[in-house]
């Protein structure tokens, strides 16, 4: 499905929520800063719900197609849960809810009639630590494509898979081993081919290179690059240098306290291409975090 | 203090503190030792009257066609026979059921309900085997058993095995829920992130992975069983003796309704040279088949541990 401009996205749908007005500074915005690019998500207006504390509040941006998208900010400042909405794994959590929308191509995924499974079929996630499943290097690529009904060459789709996530020469003579004998940076590659096998159209990556070397870190990097040409992108990142290197667009939470709770919730302070971002903020609270005077 | 001026007096400490501590070291080792020696006892005292056994009777009767000790005859395979019947049937009921809860409890009841249902299921565990065997005698024999199989005995060791199961499900369903629990939440996570439903994720990923667990479970649960001495000695019949056979709807003998029918009343012991002994002779066996079990078990669950 072709994903439509950001101006279009304002055309009502069933059983929709009203529209907040803080939609149209966001796409104002985008509209001069971001000229005609596919958009893949619009979140509008979310917040995020753990019982009842608020984690997140009132997030609203755009998430372009073949490009890397990255969500920075001081811990707990909601980015994991901003991810996790994005493929409905926050539906794991017990007494999580959401608010607001998060358009897929003009669809909102929690719409009832959206069947999560289906969701994540075609956005796929990379976690934080490298979770290959205790099988060997071979099933754990062809376990997805398996579930999905995959009819073609399973064998070709394991190789294409492990080239794409360059791990195929490291691997290609010991497939039928155990994923778990892998080192850390080959497990995440593993997990990043698994995950391609699906032939996703998104990656999301929930700070994909925290457990891992400088060295793994930069052939993780690397990849992404690769793949952004096939695949958009979302990675979230405590590290800064690493979102300024790969990707285009920036967003930067910060954790804000809340008048009637204890608790902080995640807020969106700034969404701008990550040059302008690190270079020229517009915000005072995203230039002091990036210049390292905060968090 | 300056540098290499010091002496070994200074850093010896006080020397009553010392002898206390050595003291305090004695006493845990003693407590620790005499558990020890008490097992240790146990199997002397069998062994040494199983030899008096195997030294007195004579060795065919070992081999005879049914367990009749104050006849002389000790026919090792009709209660070895007898306990894996009812061990068997145990199992069939016991293991489907215990993981099914298992699975139940870790992977789809809400954490309200895990925490009501896991500590029932533990007091369930605690129920004292005379009232299942009871139980087994009075209800499951003839309402259960006798219906299905209309030339069943009043005791059977069918209903005995059933009771047995019963007895034994909530031990697997809480070793193996343990099990799954175990699984760690990443791996859930990235099945169910690679789009595959909760079924598929609970069978192909959290179950194999928790295989060892589970097979532990079940060898657990199996050991108990084979020891279960109430239920089998009130529900199986055959508390004389029994003839050698392997139709669950009849009366049979385990080693354990076999020692308990030896063990109580003074006059059932009496009888042929031996008869006595036969008992520890039935005890060292039981105690070598479930040790052999528990070690099973315990390597499985080390693989567990191990992976994760």
């Amino acid at each position: 499905m072709k994903a439509m401009d950001a101006g279009t996205l304002t055309e009502p749908r069933e059983g929709l929520h009203a529209r907040p007005h803080i939609e149209v500074e966001v796409q104002q915005q985008s509209e001069r800063q971001l000229p005609s690019r596919d958009v893949v998500f619009s979140i509008r207006d979310l917040s995020v719900y753990y019982g009842g504390f608020k984690a997140v509040r009132n997030v609203s941006l755009d998430i372009f197609q073949n490009q890397i998208t990255a969500l920075i900010g001081p811990s707990g400042c909601g980015k994991t849960t901003m991810i996790r909405c994005l493929n409905r794994m926050n539906d794991l959590i017990e007494n999580a809810r959401v608010d607001g929308e998060v358009l897929y191509h003009g669809v909102n995924l929690y719409d009832k009639r959206v069947d999560a499974v289906e969701v994540r079929r075609r956005i796929g996630m990379v976690f934080q630590r490298p979770n290959p499943f205790p099988k060997s290097i071979y099933d754990n690529i062809t376990f997805g494509p398996k579930i999905a009904g995959f009819k073609g060459n399973m064998d070709e789709l394991v190789e294409q898979s492990l080239q794409k996530a360059a791990l195929w020469d490291e691997v290609k003579d010991r497939l039928k081993e155990s994923a778990w004998s892998l080192s850390g940076g080959q497990q995440q590659r593993l997990c990043i081919a698994r995950c391609v096998a699906v032939q996703p159209d998104v990656i999301l990556m929930d700070e994909p290179c925290s457990a891992l070397d400088p060295i793994a870190t930069a052939r993780v990097e690397d990849l992404m690059q690769d793949l952004k040409s096939e695949y958009s992108i979302v990675i979230v990142t405590h590290n800064m240098q690493q979102a300024a290197r790969v990707s285009e667009m920036t967003a930067f939470f910060t954790a804000e306290v809340q008048e009637d709770q204890d608790r902080r919730t995640g807020v969106l302070v700034e969404y701008d291409k990550t040059e302008q971002i690190f270079t020229n903020p517009s915000d005072e609270r995203t230039e002091n975090y990036v210049t390292g005077r905060f968090g | 203090m300056t540098s290499g001026a010091i002496d070994i007096g200074a850093l010896q400490g006080s020397p009553q503190r010392r002898r206390r501590e050595s003291l305090i070291l004695r006493a845990f080792q003693l407590a620790a030792a005499l558990s020890v020696l008490i097992s240790a006892g146990i199997v002397f005292s069998l062994l040494g009257e199983a030899i008096v056994f195997l030294s007195n009777v004579d060795l065919s009767q070992l081999f005879a066609g049914g367990w009749y000790p104050r006849r002389g005859e000790f026919g090792i395979a009709t209660i070895v026979t007898g306990t894996m019947v009812v061990t068997l049937v145990g199992m069939v009921v016991a293991a489907p059921l215990g993981l099914a809860a298992a699975v139940y409890l870790s992977e789809y009841a809400k954490p309200r309900v895990r925490r009501t249902v896991k500590p029932i299921l533990e007091i369930l565990a605690g129920i004292p085997s005379v009232v299942i065997g009871f139980f087994a005698l009075t209800w499951i024999s003839p309402e259960v058993i006798q219906r299905f199989f209309n030339d069943a005995s009043a005791f059977n060791m069918a209903a005995a095995g059933l009771g047995v199961g019963i007895l034994v499900t909530p031990l697997v369903a809480s070793v193996a829920e343990d099990a799954l629990r175990s699984v760690p939440q990443a791996l859930r996570e990235a099945s169910v992130g690679m789009g595959a439903r909760k079924r598929t994720t609970t069978l192909q990923i959290v179950l194999p992975a928790a295989v060892s667990g589970i097979v532990a479970a079940f060898i657990i649960g199996m050991s108990r069983a084979i020891g279960e001495t109430m239920v089998v000695a009130i529900a199986a019949g055959g508390t004389g003796g029994s003839a050698f056979t392997v139709d669950p709807t009849g009366p049979g003998q385990t080693m354990t309704a076999a020692m308990t029918a030896l063990a109580v009343g003074s006059d059932q012991v009496r009888g042929t040279d031996g008869t006595f002994q036969s008992l520890f002779f039935v005890g060292l066996l039981l105690f070598f088949i479930t040790l052999t079990l528990n070690i099973l078990s315990e390597r499985f669950v080390r693989r567990v541990r191990q992976k994760y």
